[in-house]
């Protein structure tokens, strides 16, 4: 059965997502395959001892082929199975379980600020274009987005930690018995870091959309029908100037799963981007396995969503797809 | 005004006699008060990484004081955490993130231009192939894949050039492609290939200088990311290696003494900052000047 509309244009970005995360599990599984030599004595490095390396290498599954392993691995993967942590010595899941929750609601936070805070940024842009404001947030938002996270998340800490103001935490270590959100004095750098690093893009895009829509028709017609400036920005203009920004939208809360993994690191943060990282330094390679796969499928999920709710929101798309 | 008569309303294509689009566009780019800001600083910091070794006061490994010691006379921005001069570091440190950073650009444009390229030529099965290809790589984080990379082969600096110019590479290749799929079915192209052009020929004789404007605002673009993405890894522990005189290095390395001597974490921080922005700049002032160009109208 051969499915038309928007059901099969679901249907056919979701086989899509499926095949490129099969892909990507394919490329996280071939990368640790490249390790020069015998893997378990470069996990093992100096202290590798024939009892230790050969318990190693049963765990790590190395002595069948590639493909059996590969096999096993993408089972457990899917039974929620992620494998043991070299360095923890217990489940992955278990390792990175509460930390899925801190970094999810760190990037929630920065979501739900940096959201409606880029729409207004871009449609006050819009509306006042190529005035001396309209200049200066495009210089100064273009600065903003030009330097690294972990830039910003140090020039944050220096200008209100540290240094020049003592206001905030710089660090935001949270009590592993704890939740993120019984710490938010904590949470203020690390969500300021990441709101600067995905603002100025959402903005940017939202202010070349508005410019589109306030030189329409129907809003020309409404400003003759003698309605309010503000009504016709607000009511008539934004819902509008979005729908071709929800794209970029996706694509930036995206980018949030990656910029999570520098500002996690700056502030000590018990989340899955500093979890990647202490993986890394470890050579723990299950930890790391999981957590790209993990990242990865979060990207490939958000852009996917956006596909769909762009279709969903633009009528002539809509109606294309019949 | 008096050029902007002259520029084709099209995406202006390679007359023989007018002045190359390149050229026209860098014209037109330097107009924009933002590139000269951008060149500015970043001429400043190339500047500060290039010579800044010839007047260093001190070795960048010698020690001159306690650790963590404030400026003072013979050491003006302090000391590190290991009691080493943070000025001299400092203006050894732009060398290696300079670079390392120009290496990964150079490699992903190359491999972007010519994947590009060759799924638009190509058209049917292999742009289809390729562009899977990209979506893929596209499907991580950079910094992920570099961080598995070095979590599987460790932290080797070859390896972090060829990751970030790697994952460079996509995106390249997508603003290759897409420029450069439409400029393939003209006929200028069927008539290099009827008399027999050799295929090298026609895509980097034909079709690349087409694509040239949009590809040097991409540069600018993936310049700017490469140049944080390196000295992210650095920072992290897993670039440039101690001993050496890195900004990112520097910056995980004087982090602990933040409190008691900011210089040696805000030096190559503000470093790095205007490196990033300069690039950026420039490349916003190119994006211009080119959407400009293409309107056929004037000069903002």
């Amino acid at each position: 059965m051969v499915l038309h509309g928007i059901p099969g244009f679901i249907v056919r970005r979701l086989l899509l997502g499926l095949l490129t995360l099969f892909l990507v599990s394919i490329v996280v599984f071939a990368a640790t395959q490249a390790l020069p030599g015998d893997p378990a004595r470069a996990i093992l490095g100096r202290e590798a001892t024939p009892d230790s390396l050969r318990a190693l290498r049963a765990q790590l599954n190395l002595n069948h082929s590639a493909i059996v392993q590969y096999g096993d691995w993408l089972k457990g993967l899917l039974t929620g199975n992620l494998g043991t942590s070299l360095a923890a010595r217990q489940p992955v899941s278990q390792v990175i379980g509460r930390r899925i929750v801190n970094s999810g609601f760190l990037m929630l936070l920065a979501a739900v600020i940096s959201i409606p805070l880029a729409i207004v940024i871009g449609a006050v842009t819009a509306r006042r274009r190529d005035s001396k404001f309209d200049h200066g947030m495009s210089v100064g938002l273009l600065g903003l987005a030009a330097m690294p996270e972990f830039v910003v998340a140090i020039l944050l800490v220096v200008l209100l930690g540290t240094t020049v103001f003592q206001v905030l935490p710089p660090v935001s270590l949270i009590p592993p018995t704890d939740w993120p959100w019984q710490h938010m004095k904590e949470m203020v750098l690390p969500t300021l870091t990441l709101v600067i690093a995905v603002t100025p893009y959402i903005s940017r895009i939202m202010r070349a959309s508005m410019v589109e829509v306030l030189e329409s028709e129907y809003v020309e017609m409404a400003r003759l029908k003698g309605m309010s400036e503000h009504k016709v920005l607000w009511r008539h203009s934004v819902p509008n100037g979005i729908a071709p920004t929800i794209q970029v939208i996706a694509l930036n809360l995206a980018y949030l799963a990656g910029g999570i993994v520098v500002v996690e690191f700056v502030f000590g943060y018990p989340g899955i981007g500093a979890a990647f990282v202490d993986a890394v330094s470890n050579h723990d390679i299950p930890v790391v396995q999981a957590l790209a796969i993990l990242i990865a499928a979060l990207y490939v999920l958000l852009n996917l969503t956006a596909d769909v709710v762009t279709i969903l929101v633009s009528p002539r798309l809509r109606t294309s797809l019949k | 005004m008096s050029e902007a008569a002259a520029v084709p309303a099209t995406p202006a294509l390679v007359p023989a006699s007018q002045p190359r689009p390149v050229v026209l566009l860098l014209h037109r780019s330097w107009r924009q008060a933002r590139t000269k800001v951008g060149v500015g600083m970043v001429l400043l910091l190339v500047g500060i990484a290039v010579l800044g070794p010839f007047f260093a006061p001190h070795s960048p490994s010698a020690f001159v004081g306690a650790p963590f010691s404030g400026p003072m006379r013979h050491a003006w921005l302090g000391t590190d955490n290991l009691g080493r001069d943070v000025f001299s570091r400092f203006l050894w440190g732009g060398r290696s993130v300079l670079g390392l950073a120009l290496a990964a650009t150079a490699i992903g444009l190359v491999l972007g231009v010519t994947i590009g390229l060759f799924a638009a030529y190509s058209q049917a099965m292999g742009d289809d192939i390729l562009m899977r290809a990209m979506d893929v790589i596209l499907a991580f984080p950079s910094i992920v894949l570099a961080l598995v990379a070095v979590a599987t082969v460790g932290p080797q600096l070859w390896l972090l050039v060829l990751v970030v110019g790697i994952t460079t590479a996509p995106r390249v290749s997508r603003v290759t492609r897409g420029s450069s799929v439409e400029i393939v079915n003209r006929d200028f192209i069927a008539a290099a290939e009827a008399i027999g052009e050799p295929r090298r020929k026609i895509l980097l004789g034909e079709i690349l200088p087409n694509v040239a404007s949009p590809l040097l605002v991409e540069a600018s673009l993936r310049l700017t990311y490469s140049v944080g993405l390196i000295a992210a890894l650095s920072f992290l522990g897993f670039g440039v290696q101690p001993p050496a005189a890195d900004w990112g290095l520097m910056i995980n390395e004087n982090r602990q003494g933040l409190t008691v001597q900011p210089w040696g974490v805000v030096a190559p921080v503000l470093a790095i900052a205007l490196l990033t922005i300069g690039t950026s700049l420039i490349g916003d002032g190119v994006a211009r000047a080119s959407a400009g160009i293409e309107r056929g109208g004037g000069d903002e």
